[in-house]
């Protein structure tokens, strides 16, 4: 066959192998990405044509309190999840690593099984376990404040009960990537530092920390990403409420253009998210490369 | 040498305990779905004692359950088969053909997953509505279509192949599409199978875009719908916690049959190494 003949027959492949999910990609992702990026400029409502009204729904941004609101509601949320989970994850990567055999396996499968279900199961199960007639937890809960609460209508108590509910539903997944990273660590490194008399205390902290920081780094960011895009277990468990202290920036995006029709405006809303995960998503890039090189 | 083994045998006792404590909200679920309603609300201990199975009956004979199933079932299922069959034939061209823009189509690759899908759903709500396509299979499986890290693995696992199978393959006067299915997928089945399970639990599990998609009751996917059983059935217990376990059932029997493929497949598509 001659070499131009195998050529062109390569470069038919390629195209026949690439188009449909580059068709895919482009109907469903590109042209969406384009059209919510062009949309933030117009006054378009969710169905219909609008006018290119340039930056006035940015500017209406700055001019929204709920919008801060929210934004703040999103950073109080990270700050409630994103590090207390890998803490959390971490002790349990530790401990279920110690383990052998079947012991490690059910285990390993009783911290893992949450995350497997729908979040909407996770939410009936905690608004059951929560509930403030007959849950529970509300003895507990009652212990503690000496009296029940009725926790998801209580707006100091909102947040920090659905990130709670948050971490027993996801912490599974950061369990089982610190557990990976645990196992890439070589054992001959714990022998040396045991041989040269170091504590349990020193082996972690000289041994263990520093090697597994790459996965640490990397579920950190994960999940900075992940709990940034809230929306799911606000809306099954608060809807926002009481007091929009639970209101966050998809809830808004939801509400400014499936509810209020304002298609233009909640693209802007959705623009700002955009903008902020992929600028944490690229700062994350650096990091682990930067990680990587050491 | 004792000792050690009694402190490890109690160690191992706590992280257990831990653990059970850790999964206690889905017992205290099963718990309760098998309790009357009556018993529910007097404070009868944490252990099952009762298998009263009128709850699981009367949900699965009053709500639209087994539809939302069979929603489920079918987009989710659908939406996996195309995600596979497209990623892995992209990821082959890119990881065994020359062809002009392959590192750029590689480079958009990688930067969408960098986008936060929500934030592109109104625009594709808008789309499905200019197709047509509100409230049907077709609408919630088409932007749910997006999942870049098939492709990415893909390619990382077809590159690791030696050339000179392919060399042997070609040589017989086989094409890039009898590679693919003859040589490349089958010594992949494994992480296949891995991406299989875990784009279909992904899909079944995605709330929000069915959520804005779907307004008819009969076209609801599992954990869509069983939100509108909530108000339908006031305050009852038992009944949500049987609605909850029979829509969680196949995720977690499924989980518990594949749990080392599970497993594999979340460190995979995270990049780690197992």
């Amino acid at each position: 066959m001659s070499k131009l003949k195998r050529r062109r027959r390569e470069l038919r492949a390629a195209g026949l192998l690439t188009a449909p999910f580059l068709f895919v990609f482009t109907v469903f992702f590109l042209y969406p990405t384009y059209k919510v990026i062009a949309l933030s400029f117009t006054d378009a409502p969710l169905i219909g044509e609008g006018q290119w009204i340039g930056f006035a729904n940015y500017a209406k941004l700055l001019n929204d309190r709920l919008f801060f609101t929210s934004l703040w509601n999103n950073l109080y949320f990270v700050l409630l999840t994103v590090v207390p989970t890998t803490v959390i994850a971490l002790l349990i990567a530790l401990a279920v690593s110690k383990l052998k055999g079947r012991m490690q396996a059910l285990v390993l499968t009783l911290f893992f099984l949450p995350y497997v279900l729908p979040v909407s199961v996770v939410t009936l199960i905690w608004a059951w376990m929560l509930d403030f007639q007959f849950g529970i937890l509300q003895p507990l809960i009652a212990a503690v404040t000496g009296k029940p609460v009725p926790v998801f209508r209580n707006p100091y108590w909102v947040m920090p009960m659905i990130a709670v509910v948050t971490i027993w539903w996801t912490n599974g997944f950061n369990v089982l990537l610190l557990i990976a990273g645990l196992r890439n660590i070589p054992q001959d490194l714990y022998e040396a530092a045991s041989l040269d008399g170091a504590t349990p205390w020193q082996r972690f902290w000289r041994v263990t920390w520093p090697l597994l920081w790459p996965v640490t780094a990397l579920v950190l960011t994960l999940q900075l990403i992940l709990q940034l895009k809230l929306f799911d277990q606000v809306y099954l468990l608060s809807n926002g409420g009481p007091f929009n202290s639970s209101y966050v920036v998809l809830m808004q995006m939801y509400r400014e253009a499936f509810q209020l029709n304002n298609g233009g405006y909640a693209s802007a809303i959705a623009m700002v998210l955009f903008l902020v995960i992929v600028i944490v998503s690229v700062l994350q890039f650096q990091i682990l490369r930067i990680g990587g090189r050491k | 040498m004792t000792a050690r083994r009694a402190r490890n045998f109690a160690f191992s006792g706590i992280v257990l305990i831990a653990a059970m404590i850790w999964i206690f909200p889905l017992y205290w679920s099963l718990t309760t779905s098998l309790r009357s309603e009556n018993r529910i609300v007097s404070n009868a201990g944490v252990l099952i004692d009762e298998l009263n199975f009128a709850s699981y009956i009367e949900v699965l004979s009053t709500s639209k359950l087994p539809i939302w199933y069979l929603n489920s079932v079918a987009t989710s299922s659908i939406t996996t088969a195309i995600v596979l069959v497209t990623g892995m034939m992209c990821a082959y061209a890119l990881s065994q053909l020359q062809f002009p823009g392959r590192k750029a189509l590689y480079l958009l690759v990688v930067a969408s997953f960098m986008v936060p899908v929500p934030a592109l759903y109104v625009a594709q709500f808008i789309l499905m509505s200019d197709l047509g396509l509100v409230n049907t299979w077709w609408g919630i499986i088409l932007p749910q279509l997006i999942v870049p890290v098939v492709v990415i693995v893909y390619k990382q696992f077809f590159d690791a192949i030696p050339k000179e199978m392919r060399e042997a393959v070609l040589l017989d006067g086989g094409g890039e599409f009898t590679l693919l299915f003859k040589l490349y997928l089958p010594l992949n089945w494994g992480i296949t199978a891995a991406l299989a399970i875990i784009t279909f639990i992904s899909t079944w599990n995605n709330f929000f875009w069915p959520f804005l998609i779907v307004t008819s009751e009969s076209m609801m996917t599992i954990p869509v719908g069983i939100t509108q059983v909530n108000d339908a059935f006031g305050v009852a217990y038992a009944r949500m916690m049987a609605l909850a376990l029979l829509a969680a059932a196949p995720v977690i029997i499924g989980y518990l049959i594949f749990q080392k493929r599970v497993t594999e497949a979340v460190m995979i598509s995270a990049g780690v190494k197992g």
